[in-house]
């Protein structure tokens, strides 16, 4: 109770700066703007190497799962040109995020098809391939585990029989013997009491596929290993020191430490979870080790970019809910099994995220969740844009547009009765932080014109409309910690460093937007780059909507820093009361003495000269740091009480309105609507770019997008042809971004993240849509036209 | 392999090259000129992040070959930030936040002003038609558009 009021004090305090601020909730350009609209911006590939650079291609299984029964490396090794032929024997160290459960190199056993077996260094990209061409490998096929519930039948094969063994973060719980990598339980409250109380109970089953993020720039990585042992990195990294990490996990053999590696980050061709942890990259680090002195690039295509990198995870969900008359949730069952591929270092996690939040924004008393994270013979899962949150939101918010249907209940009212409050209990236990999911509820609805019945122009099409709700806390471990540096030059211009990494969103402007508020000092003249690890100080990844938040606050602090070393040197030189000084317009003022105005660029490098002729002070430099001191990874591993995982949650609510063409299934979003509580927009130009960017990836999930493999684990589809992305042509007819602001007690003036959010509420709300329109209702993503007209004609048929 | 001589001119600047036969216009550009704003995103043309303006026309340097370049004119970003349509369009693209990550800048900015140099007052159809084979994941192209859009109105002073 006491934090409560600690908290609505505090939300209080910061609401009363928002009047004075110059600099934060303004719409700003970009200060990377010119940079990447002159095409003067440099992702890794455009970096040069000079002629030395090596070039690698991978010899990849053609198998799902399989014994390795030999390679036979010798006819590569001859051909012209070719430098190194690695394989797994040079590399038998495992490596891995949140669990080591892989290798560099597939050692013994291949999981899934496109899998690295081996590489091939050469000093030319064609010779690589020639050469890989050459590198025979024999295989002994294994019957691969394509699906995650029949990986649980007790005859099923074992993806990893030596799960036992496998390192992994204390949060985990895997089940030896078994495909189960990792089992997050949550429980909460009498569930089975909750479903007796209940008016009504209703179950059902969900299926949501596997996504593929397709950032427009592939993977790429250069590694050099120098002569002196010195490993520098250039990857195309949302996580450049969580990349460096994992890189001493997998070389620390070779005596590769923490200093001896560097990795440096471009601008990134985005991102969406994609480029987090590592996935090829640890094979650009493998590869130049292995060839000391020289620069070594590896390059994904397409395809790899497709097979061999992180992929959303598919999930089988399956749902029980009680209900009473009145609208209020007794109790909910939520389980899902999730197809979690090849390796789960990373994407386990993902599952961890979904087991401690599939309630939704919703107040439930009588909770069981169980999120299993299930080995399968498919490329591995890991980090998506939503992090498990658009993929179990999906069944829950049909099943509640459902179950309000059963009670006679509008829908909308039935989410505004559950909706979470501010001090509610969490799954977990711990309590809700400030929301304004009601009012997003209320403005969304208002935009769609809710309860308003409309008809097409045309007799063939029918309108359908829905307003789902949302919510995501960042998933990551609870020590995650950002900080920042801040530097002054001679003119009073200002360096930024820190190694949050620009993915699109526009941190470098955001942060260069809280520092100007802080110091006074217009965003014109400020710089902040991407990256390098030798030079910026620690962040842990770019992730989980969490920088604004948490560099954001590093950002902060140093800036208060700077200003306080500013603070104290002008009291020591003029003997003024530091209580009198403030900053304005690049300088410091003096509310006793109007007079008294001294320019940044006057003194923030060279100091001040006294009255004998000395300078006092010398540059001014700020740090800050930021790590959420309150959270806890560590709660019962049979109900997940006693922690608190979740540092916030974002909420918020979306609608559509949707005309359907009853003859082909033909979609059109008439409009699009999303209001997201982000505590403060720092950038509200920037926050509605989130929006606008995300619902159409989001709405893409849903209409279209869907990775298909055969019966033997071979993905079909990996290129744009045959996964097609949104065009232009494809844009919503008008989508309307509603920023709401409750401020976030901890956060920087109050701001909490969004960049994924804006995706998590598309597929249900045009599976919402398209039974509001038609009374046909689609329990597998995607949602497609072919699906709606199939389904139409089924009913008609009957 | 036997190589081909070419000549033709990128940016305004004339070029001279030995190339082989099978050497992919975009590989080219990048690796043996150092010219990077064509960036490589499918290598088999769905993506439009290569494209170039050869003789006044866009094309997906990913699908034609260097040889094709001879005799040939050849603006890339590099070249069009001279150019008054891509300045002002340029321009609005930066008020308008336009762009995220800026992968697909160079190629969607090269097809909007193909589009603006031959069409200087489009419909919103048609610039959604003239940036459809540039693909942006970011975005969902909408602040795209209307810069583009916008640059049209002002050109034609409205």
């Amino acid at each position: 109770m006491k934090t409560k009021i600690k908290e609505k004090k505090q939300i209080k305090e910061i609401k009363k700066t928002y009047s004075e601020l110059d600099a934060v909730g303004k719409n700003l350009n970009r200060i990377d703007g010119w940079e990447k609209i002159t095409a003067a911006a440099k992702y890794t590939d455009d970096l040069e190497f000079g002629p030395a650079l090596l070039y690698a291609a991978i010899v990849e299984s053609p198998y799902a799962f399989a014994k390795i029964k030999k390679i036979d490396t010798s006819e590569a090794v001859k051909l012209d040109g070719v430098v190194r032929v690695v394989t797994g024997k040079d590399f038998p160290y495992k490596f891995g995020l949140y669990m080591k459960d892989r290798y560099v190199f597939a050692r013994d056993v291949v999981r899934f098809v496109g899998e690295q077996v081996a590489a091939v260094v050469a000093k030319t990209p064609e010779i690589a391939l020639k050469a890989a061409s050459l590198v025979k490998v024999d295989y002994e096929e294994m019957t691969p585990v394509l699906d995650p519930v029949k990986a649980l039948e007790k005859n099923s094969p074992l993806v990893h029989k030596d799960l036992k063994n496998y390192p992994h973060v204390p949060w985990f719980f895997p089940k030896p013997d078994t495909n189960i990598a990792h089992w997050r339980k949550t429980r909460k409250g009498d569930w089975e009491k909750g479903f007796k109380e209940a008016d009504v109970v209703f179950e059902d089953t969900y299926y949501v596929p596997r996504y593929a993020h397709c950032a427009i720039e592939p993977h790429s990585v250069i590694g050099l290993y120098d002569d002196s042992g010195r490993l520098t990195m250039w990857t195309s990294s949302q996580s450049p020191f969580t990349q460096r990490n994992v890189f001493v996990g997998a070389l620390e053999p070779f005596g590769i430490k923490h200093k001896d590696i560097r990795v440096i980050s471009t601008y990134i061709g985005g991102g969406f979870g994609g480029k987090a942890g590592v996935s090829m990259e640890i094979i650009g680090a493998a590869l130049a080790v292995s060839c000391k002195g020289r620069p070594i690039k590896v390059l994904w295509n397409r395809a790899q970019e497709f097979y061999n990198t992180y992929q959303r995870q598919g999930v089988v969900t399956k749902i029980k809910m009680g209900v009473k008359k009145d609208g209020k949730i007794t109790a909910l069952e939520y389980t899902l099994y999730w197809d979690a591929g090849a390796y789960v270092e990373y994407g386990a996690n993902v599952v961890n995220a979904a087991g401690l939040s599939s309630s939704g924004p919703y107040r439930i008393d009588n909770l069981k969740i169980d999120s299993m994270c299930i080995y399968t013979n498919l490329p591995p899962g890991g980090p998506y844009r939503g992090f498990g949150y658009s993929e179990f939101l999906f069944g829950l918010e049909s099943h509640i547009d459902r179950i309000a249907e059963k009670i006679n209940m509008d829908p909308v009212k039935f989410r505004k009765i559950n909706a979470i409050k501010e001090g509610d209990t969490l799954p977990y236990g711990a309590h809700m932080n400030p929301t304004g999911i009601q009012e997003a509820i209320d403005k969304v609805s208002k935009e769609i014109r809710w309860g308003v019945k409309e008809k097409s122009k045309d007799k063939n099409k029918e309108i359908g409309k829905s307003v789902v709700c949302f919510w995501k806390s960042p998933a990551m471990p609870p020590n995650a910690s950002s900080s920042a540096f801040i530097k002054f030059n001679e003119d009073g211009s200002l360096n930024i460093l820190v190694s949050g990494m620009e993915i699109g969103q526009g941190l470098l402007t955001v942060m260069a937007q809280i520092a100007s508020e802080i110091l006074k000092v217009p965003i014109s003249k400020i710089r902040v780059e991407t990256p390098d690890t030798d030079r910026n100080p620690y962040e842990w990844q770019t992730v989980g909507s969490h920088v604004t938040w948490g560099c954001g606050n590093a950002v902060k602090r140093a800036a208060i820093d700077a200003r306080e070393k500013i603070f104290d040197l002008v009291q020591r030189v003029y003997c003024l009361d530091r209580s009198d000084l403030y900053l304005e317009d690049e300088s410091v003022r003096c509310k006793t003495n109007p007079n008294f105005k001294l320019k940044f660029s006057d003194f923030v490098i060279n100091g001040i000269q006294a009255e004998d002729h000395t300078f006092k002070g010398g540059p001014i430099m700020g740090v800050g740091m930021f790590m959420p001191e309150f959270a806890s990874a560590i709660g019962d591993p049979e109900t997940g009480q006693g922690g608190h995982p979740n540092v916030h949650y974002t909420t918020g609510a979306a609608g559509v309105i949707l005309e359907i063409d009853k003859e082909t299934g033909k979609m059109k979003i008439k409009k699009a609507v999303l209001a997201v509580d982000c505590g403060k927009a720092i950038n509200p130009d920037l926050v509605k770019g989130q929006i606008v960017g995300g619902m159409l990836q989001g709405f893409a999930t849903v209409l279209y997008e869907d990775m298909r493999f055969d019966q033997n684990g071979r993905l079909l589809n990996p290129n744009f042809s045959d996964y097609k992305i949104p065009t232009a042509k494809d844009m919503p007819e008008e989508v309307v971004p509603i920023i709401v602001e409750t401020p976030q007690p901890d956060g920087p003036f109050g701001a909490r993240g969004v960049g994924e959010h804006t995706m998590i509420p598309c597929a249900p709300l045009i599976a919402n849509a398209v039974y509001n329109a038609l009374g046909v209702r689609i329990k597998s993503m995607p949602v497609t036209k072919e699906k709606v007209a199939l389904s139409l004609l089924k009913e008609k048929k009957s | 392999m036997k190589t081909h001589k070419i000549k033709f001119k990128l940016n305004g600047e004339t070029v001279l090259a030995e190339v082989k036969p099978n050497e992919v216009l975009i590989d080219f550009l990048r690796y043996k000129l150092g010219v990077k704003s064509p960036k490589i995103g499918c290598d088999r043309g769905d993506c439009g992040t290569c494209t170039v303006i050869m003789n006044g026309k866009t094309v997906r340097s990913c699908l034609v070959l260097a040889v094709e370049a001879d005799g040939s004119e050849i603006i890339t970003v590099e070249g069009a930030n001279k150019n008054k349509i891509t300045q002002k369009l340029q321009k609005k693209l930066h008020e308008k936040n336009a762009f995220q990550c800026g992968f697909c800048a160079p190629g969607m900015i090269l097809s909007a002003t193909e589009l603006l140099t031959e069409n200087p007052k489009p419909t919103k159809e048609e610039i959604k038609e003239a940036i459809s084979g540039n693909l942006c994941r970011c975005t969902g192209y909408e602040p795209i558009v209307q810069a583009i859009e916008e640059t049209a109105k002002r050109e034609n002073g409205e």
